[in-house]
């Protein structure tokens, strides 16, 4: 439905977004993740044809935005970051006009305006002039604007920003129910979000695609820099000892020692399912096993790690020292 | 059309929503009325001297000639240059700040229909002051007999030359997200292509000349007489366009598409 190929926008001598490529299928939602200044914004523009890109190409619906914008923002609703409201407007003189200029037929207007309104709980308020409305309703009329024309496609720019916690829950319900019907684009540097209404997350730093997926994928592919934490009555050194030489395992880190029990951490190569290993070699050493979990990343470990790339790597180098043996002798 | 007449109205609207349109026409109403006063006023005395005198060797004064023509020559052309940025200054600096810009970039709506909408939605405002000046005009009929047909001509040239700035400053509102910044550049750029003719008084060559033809003021003299000159027609329909053009440029230039 949304098909981005080698987007890049630089601004002067900066560059903004560099070779975006990702697609999205119809009915889907996805989440755009990063930092702020990553990028989402410019991509987003692009995509709506607010902004040419300097390079690369956007096609929604199969229709190219840069060879024939009108027939492309015809399928296109966007919700930019600050909803562009006409403050001396009321409600519904405001979604009449946004739907006279999106080409809602006349006869179709007034039925269109009182659909939105009521999807996007603003039915309230029709009659109030939107300078006087608090941030969250001035959001959901953007949203309702975004929506007035019915479009197969839609752009959010961080949709839930500014609104209280009741009010997140509605608009991601909604957001939610928009999914089948409407493709769906949303920006957010915040992470829940994303794992609670996106099917695919797209996450980008520093204007590049660092990592792409569902969120369960995303997880499951970082999960090797992931690690195990085994809690287990014995003798710290001999217990790393023997665990360490284990097929699959990398490292082992001693966390925290009360009396005879110790909490390692154990870090296991990608995609290895070492648990069973690690508790038959603890059983038939006879120690005791008192814990054994998997410490699977959160998504926000995973956004850190991607979107911060550097640090992340600069950490790993440090941890890889063979500090943690060491350490472990040396605290016994 | 109907996209072109649907930004036309939301402008309109804007303009009676916020204090400015009343303030525009309220100021150019006390400024317009107080000259015509004064025209009006000096008139009359100076009949009523020349009446005492005989009238020997004295030309006939008609209203036309020392009313209504100085009224339009000089006068209400200057109270348009401080009106006119007043109108146009919101334009799209308002839309930027605001970021509505984004949702009529976003529509399908060519750049076109916007421009010539929010043009046409200014133009009307602005056809409010027209009327305004002919409602004092028209009590000189009641009270006189001024020859009705120099109106014509002075209309058509007010009405050219309150669009052809509303045109460059429409332009000159695209450059900032500031309506303040953009009032008082579209005031200083008015200003100056106003005395451009002021170069004939001391000059003489082809770039005298050239100025002195693009200046707004040389070609409202005409207007101001009762006269439509071809010419004048074509420089004032051209700034209209230019001024179109460029802003549509300006607008091409925001979506980084330069």
């Amino acid at each position: 439905m949304i098909e981005v190929e080698n987007l890049t926008k630089r601004y002067g001598p900066t560059l903004a977004v560099s070779d975006v490529s990702f697609q999205v299928q119809k009915g889907e939602i996805l989440g755009f993740l990063g930092p702020n200044g990553a990028g989402k914004t410019t991509t987003m523009r692009i995509i709506t044809g607010f902004l040419s890109p300097t390079a690369g190409r956007v096609r929604v619906a199969g229709i190219d935005v840069a060879e024939s914008p009108i027939e492309a923002k015809k399928r296109l609703g966007y919700l930019p970051e600050n909803p562009p409201v006409y403050t001396d407007m009321t409600v519904n003189e405001y979604l009449a006009f946004v739907g006279r200029i999106k080409g809602v037929p006349r006869g179709e207007l007034k039925k269109r305006v009182t659909e939105v309104s009521e999807k996007c709980a603003v039915a309230d308020v029709q009659h109030r002039q939107i300078g006087k409305l608090s941030k969250g309703y001035r959001q959901r009329v953007g949203l309702a604007q975004a929506l007035i024309h019915n479009p197969e496609v839609l752009i959010l720019d961080e949709p839930t920003a500014g609104l209280d916690p009741k009010q997140i829950i509605e608009t991601r319900e909604l957001i939610k129910g928009l999914a089948g019907q409407h493709t769906v684009i949303l920006s957010t540097h915040i992470l829940p979000e994303v794992s609670k209404t996106c099917q695919r997350v797209v996450v980008i730093s520093k204007g590049t695609v660092v990592a792409m997926g569902a969120p369960d994928e995303l997880t499951a592919r970082l999960q090797g820099y992931g690690s195990v934490l085994v809690t287990v009555e014995g003798p710290a050194p001999d217990i790393i000892g023997k665990l360490q030489v284990l097929p699959g395992v990398n490292l082992v880190e001693q966390v925290e020692s009360s009396g005879t029990r110790v909490t390692l951490e154990v870090h296991t190569e990608k995609n290895q399912e070492v648990r069973a290993d690690l508790a038959r070699t603890i059983v038939e050493s006879g120690w005791g096993l008192i814990e054994l979990k998997s410490s699977g990343m959160s998504l926000e470990d995973i956004f850190l790690k991607l979107t911060t790339k550097d640090l992340g790597e600069e950490v790993a180098a440090h941890e890889a020292l063979p500090a943690g043996g060491i350490e472990a002798e040396s605290v016994n | 059309m109907r996209n072109i007449l649907a930004v036309a109205g939301k402008e309109l609207r804007a303009y009676f929503h916020s204090p400015i349109a009343y303030l525009v026409m309220a100021v150019y109403a006390v400024l317009c009325g107080f000259f015509f006063y004064s025209f009006t006023a000096t008139y009359v005395v100076q009949t009523f001297r020349m009446q005492a005198m005989g009238g020997m060797g004295m030309p006939n004064m008609t209203i036309n000639d020392y009313v209504i023509r100085p009224l339009f020559e000089g006068v209400l052309s200057i109270v348009l240059l401080l009106v006119i940025p007043l109108i146009t200054m919101r334009l799209y600096a308002e839309e930027k700040r605001s970021g509505t810009i984004e949702l009529l970039l976003t529509s399908p709506v060519t750049d076109f229909q916007i421009i010539v909408g929010k043009f046409l939605g200014a133009l009307m405002l602005f056809g409010t002051m027209i009327v305004i000046t002919f409602a004092f005009i028209s009590t000189l009929f009641i009270y006189g007999n001024p020859s009705a047909k120099p109106l014509i001509a002075q209309a058509v040239g007010l009405f050219l030359f309150g669009a052809s700035l509303l045109a460059l400053g429409m332009w000159i509102s695209t450059f900032t997200k500031n309506q303040i910044i953009a009032a008082v550049v579209s005031f200083a750029a008015f200003l100056l292509i106003y005395v451009l003719n002021w170069v004939t008084a001391y000059s003489s060559g082809t770039i005298s000349h050239v100025l002195s033809y693009l200046s707004l003021t040389t070609h409202f003299d005409g207007f101001a007489k009762g006269v439509v000159d071809l010419k004048d027609l074509v420089y004032y329909v051209s700034v209209i366009v230019l001024g179109i053009f460029l802003t549509a440029r300006s607008v091409e230039a925001l979506k980084g598409r330069v």
